[in-house]
């Protein structure tokens, strides 16, 4: 056996998307020496497709703007599933997280006075969304990449040497988490390039992996998304919550089938876009829900006038969450009033002159001119719901992102409680930011305080060497690419955006053989950039999290956010004070109920009871 | 509305390969990377290259195909004929890994050479105030998606390993600019990106600025704009201190 190449780091941190990049920068300014370990390379993390924006109460367009508006948004957007305190946290310290980007060096777009501009989104009561253009990812990502080189340098100026306190392993990938007892003590992998594996020791370690979009057939998510982080919490002893919620995006391509799923950014539908079925006519307005009617137009006009004049008109219904938007458009295309390629239309042609479509939105003109031959300044867009978000994730402490096994931290779309049932766009960014920064900190908190550092038992390398080399061990079995698509088109088909009893369980019949033949799968070649290989060790983590995804749906008879069951239409108000909570054990996957904890009384009061009473039960309001 | 398309793809790693030839089926509204994947889930498990969002955003899935460099998710196959063979090949720039991967270390040794923008001290956080018209010229360089094309193509290192030392690069001469450019940067930027940067290497061909899939005028609004800053300084330095002062007024 060739020797096992060693690291050690006081913080790890497993992710190099928005979330990660925060939390290595707040644990190096916490004096730790800190390593970032990523799958692609440095600066193309899935943080760098996002295009709408970052939301964050600054009142730069509208001066109402405040925290207590932005929590009260979230809120309802969840459905008020949502863990309270992460709410709290994530309202008051984006403004702080998005101006400290500029002293970075971001360069937002900007309002007339020289401040940030905001732009509208569904779900936000105030234009709320910081931005740039419409590629806002790729400046967060390439802005907390330019200050860990910022970093970097000090520390070459300090010790001569760039990587001294801060490095990043890229292309590598981190395949399980390594323990002493209780406690963490670093995590084992293999560099995606040779092939070799790797032992990183350090007693903190912080997943910040991103979601599971991958699992699923249609999806805007790319091939990181396997849940990765999900997977690796689990079998180390972290619990997940809220795994039943699963964001699909009402707005992907449809067309040509190679590039169906791909997001199309919401901002279209807040600069003015709007969805018209094969009729023509804007449905949207026949499917605003009770809980919401005080707040959107109910007719075109009022609409319309909306984009210029706040204050005295209400919003168009387009600006729905986007569970809301995502289930009428898959009605409308069941009904038979679909676009030619089973989407609907969305239309910015005929609302904003050419010249303002693309300065506003240019990746939206390139990516439908480049890929679909569409000119969205002349013509619609066809568009249907594409899996793209994960709710439910790593249960954690909403202060220090602190999960229930000791050394283990999550931040980002791999943690759980912040969005509750559904997340508002512009949501996940500020996410990523807040809570990354705060489990960085609450990381290196955590490594100043201990006495001991744990140790590796050689064990446990064995172990996890072995589990990765078993699929070239095997002869004759399955290629994991035939596995993967049929897991996308079972997640898909029955546990996607409507949901009934018969079809989950079915799911589950299905997955069981899937985990039986992935026990032998067959991939050819040798360990170097070895992508069948890469796909065989993804497809546990897969497996393991779609498991929690269909499990948690079945057991949740009601309708809420990210989690529609046909067979259970309503929201209920009994099942608000509800978590289910995915656990792994010798015996598999388990999922139990756990009351949710109930929200801070000052906070409640931010709310209308007339509000409130759609949501809470009576013994709750009394 | 399928068709069986003919492939020739560069196989092999640092100790040398060739071109493999392939017949894959091709469907309508496909790109270059669908086929490499299609390739990867029927003929060849094992052939490698880099790709992520599949959406021509993050720069990963850079290639030469039938010799111009491209990102493979944004090439579409109706751009070629049905009976064409079109040939993917790695960026030639760049050491090879394996098949399609190369080592683009360079890029990021490079981009660590570039001093970082550097804030005024006087202003707080949430205080910065700047206008549209004056932040469009440094965005128009941050849209760059570091897919290292424009690397791979200048002339200065594509052939002449040599340069490699002394050269950053139009990518990252152009974040030179861009920090030169940026309303409340601090730093002087000029003679850095003559002296470390090598721009004096640069004879504006802009043959970087034809590859660039974000359409980035590189040259134009980059590389010329800093040379003439160069030019400048060399008659003047009272003009750039002027132009420094004036920024912040
Ligand atoms: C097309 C699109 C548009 C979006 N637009 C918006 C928007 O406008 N506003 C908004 O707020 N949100 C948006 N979102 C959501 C948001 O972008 C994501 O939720 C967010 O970027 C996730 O960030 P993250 O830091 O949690 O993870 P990511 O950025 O996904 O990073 C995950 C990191 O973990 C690494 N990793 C994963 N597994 C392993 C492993 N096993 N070993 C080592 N490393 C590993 C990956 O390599 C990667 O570096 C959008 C999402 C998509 C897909
Ligand atoms: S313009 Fe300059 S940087 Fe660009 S390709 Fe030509 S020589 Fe290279
Ligand atoms: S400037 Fe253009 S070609 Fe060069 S790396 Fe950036 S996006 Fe690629
Ligand atoms: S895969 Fe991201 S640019 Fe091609």
């Amino acid at each position: 056996m060739p020797e096992l190449e060693r690291h050690s780091f006081d913080v790890l941190v497993i992710g190099a998307g928005g979330a990660g990049l925060r939390a290595a920068i707040e644990a190096r300014e916490h004096g730790m020496r800190t390593a970032v370990l990523c799958k692609s390379l440095f600066g193309k993390a899935h943080t760098v497709m996002a295009e709408g924006g970052i939301a964050a109460a600054m009142g730069n367009v509208n001066s109402s703007d405040s925290w207590q508006v932005h929590f009260r948004d979230t809120m309802r957007g969840g459905k008020f599933l949502n863990n309270w305190r992460m709410a709290e946290l994530h309202a008051q310290e984006a403004p702080q997280r998005v101006w400290e980007l500029e002293t970075y060096g971001a360069l937002f777009d900007r309002t007339k006075d020289g401040r940030i501009s905001q732009r509208n989104f569904g779900g936000h009561e105030y234009p709320r969304l910081a931005h740039v253009g419409d590629r806002t990812g790729l400046e967060l990502i390439r802005t907390l990449q330019q200050k860990i080189v910022s970093l970097q340098q000090e520390d070459f100026k300090e010790f001569g040497n760039y990587e001294e306190r801060l490095r990043v392993f890229q292309e590598f990938t981190v395949t399980d988490l390594v323990k002493d007892g209780d406690r963490i003590a670093g995590a084992f992998g293999y560099w995606r390039e040779s092939g070799r594996f790797v032992l990183f020791e350090a007693p903190a370690v912080i997943l910040a992996t991103g979601g599971i979009g991958k699992s699923f057939k249609v999806t805007s998510n790319s091939w990181e998304y396997t849940g990765d982080g999900h997977a690796l919490a689990l079998r180390a002893g972290a619990s997940l919550i809220n795994m039943e919620f699963i964001q699909f995006h009402p707005t992907g391509m449809v067309w040509p089938p190679s590039v169906k799923g791909i997001l199309v950014t919401e901002s279209v539908r807040g600069d003015g876009g709007v969805l018209r079925n094969s009729d023509g006519k804007r449905f949207m307005f026949d499917y605003i829900p009770e809980v919401f009617k005080d707040k959107y137009a109910d007719n075109e006009e009022e609409g319309d006038r909306w984009y210029t004049d706040q204050a005295n008109n209400r919003r168009p219904p387009e600006l729905l969450p986007r569970d809301e938007v995502a289930r009428a458009i898959n009605s409308e295309v069941k009904a038979g009033r679909g676009s030619p390629h089973g989407g609907v239309f969305l239309d910015v042609s005929t609302r904003l002159p050419a010249e303002e479509i693309r300065k506003r939105l240019p990746s939206m003109h390139h990516q439908f001119k480049e890929l679909a031959d569409v000119d969205i300044t002349a013509q619609p867009m066809e568009v249907g719901p594409t899996c793209h978000y994960v709710m439910g994730g790593v249960e954690v402490d909403p202060d220090t992102g602190s999960s229930s096994v000791a050394g283990l931290y999550a931040a980002g779309e791999v943690s759980g409680g912040m969005h509750g049932s559904n997340r508002l766009g512009g949501n996940s960014l500020s996410d990523l930011l807040v809570f990354g920064r705060r489990a960085g900190a609450g990381a290196a908190e955590y490594v100043r305080a201990l006495d001991q550092r744990p140790a590796v038992s050689e064990d446990t390398v064995t172990e996890a060497r072995a589990t990765a080399l078993k699929p070239f061990q095997q002869e004759g079995g399955e290629n994991p690419y035939t596995l993967h698509m049929e897991l996308q088109q079972s997640m898909n088909d029955l546990v996607g955006i409507i949901r009934r009893q018969a079809e989950m369980e079915e799911a589950l019949q299905r997955l069981e053989k899937l985990k039986e033949r992935a026990q032998s799968l067959t991939v050819e070649g040798h360990q170097q950039f070895n992508p069948g290989w890469h796909l065989a060790l993804d497809l546990r983590n897969m497996l393991l999290v779609s498991e929690c995804v269909a499990k948690a749906a079945l057991l949740r008879t009601e309708s809420r956010g990210g989690h529609t069951r046909d067979d259970h239409p309503s929201m209920d108000a009994e099942w608000r004070r509800k978590l289910l909570v995915c656990n792994v054990d010798e015996n598999g996957v388990s999922v139990e109920e756990k009351p949710q904890i109930p929200i801070r009384s000052d906070l409640l009061d931010l709310f209308d009871r007339a509000e409130l009473e759609k949501y809470l039960t009576a013994e709750e309001l009394s | 509305m399928s068709y069986q398309g003919k492939f020739r793809v560069w196989r092999g790693d640092d100790s040398g390969g060739g071109l493999e030839d392939f017949t894959v089926e091709v469907n309508e509204g496909e790109v270059v990377l669908d086929i490499i994947h299609r390739l990867q889930a029927t003929q060849a498990p094992d052939l490698a290259v880099r790709w992520n969002c599949k959406a021509g955003k993050c720069g990963s899935c850079s290639a030469e195909i039938n010799g111009r460099p491209r990102l493979l998710c944004m090439t579409r196959m109706s751009v070629f004929d049905e009976s064409e063979t079109i040939t993917v090949t790695p960026m030639r720039t760049f050491p090879i890994i394996r098949d399609l991967v190369t080592d683009v270390s360079f890029n990021y040794t490079k981009a660590r050479e570039v001093p970082s923008f550097a804030p005024p001290k006087d202003l707080a956080p949430g205080e910065y105030r700047m206008q549209q018209v004056d932040v469009e010229r440094s965005q128009e360089f941050r849209k760059c998606i570091e897919c290292f094309l424009c690397q791979n193509t200048c002339h200065v290192v594509r052939d002449h390993e040599e340069n490699k030392e002394a050269f950053s690069g139009p990518r990252f001469l152009m974040r030179v600019a861009e920090l030169e450019m940026h309303p409340l940067d601090t730093a002087d930027r000029v003679d850095q990106a003559q002296d470390d940067h090598g721009l004096g290497y640069c004879n504006i061909t802009k043959c970087c600025s034809e590859v660039c899939p974000e359409h980035i005028h590189i040259t134009d609004n980059a590389l010329i704009p800093m040379k003439e800053r160069v030019a400048d300084r060399k008659y003047d330095p009272i003009v750039w201190l002027g132009n420094k002062l004036f920024k912040r007024s």
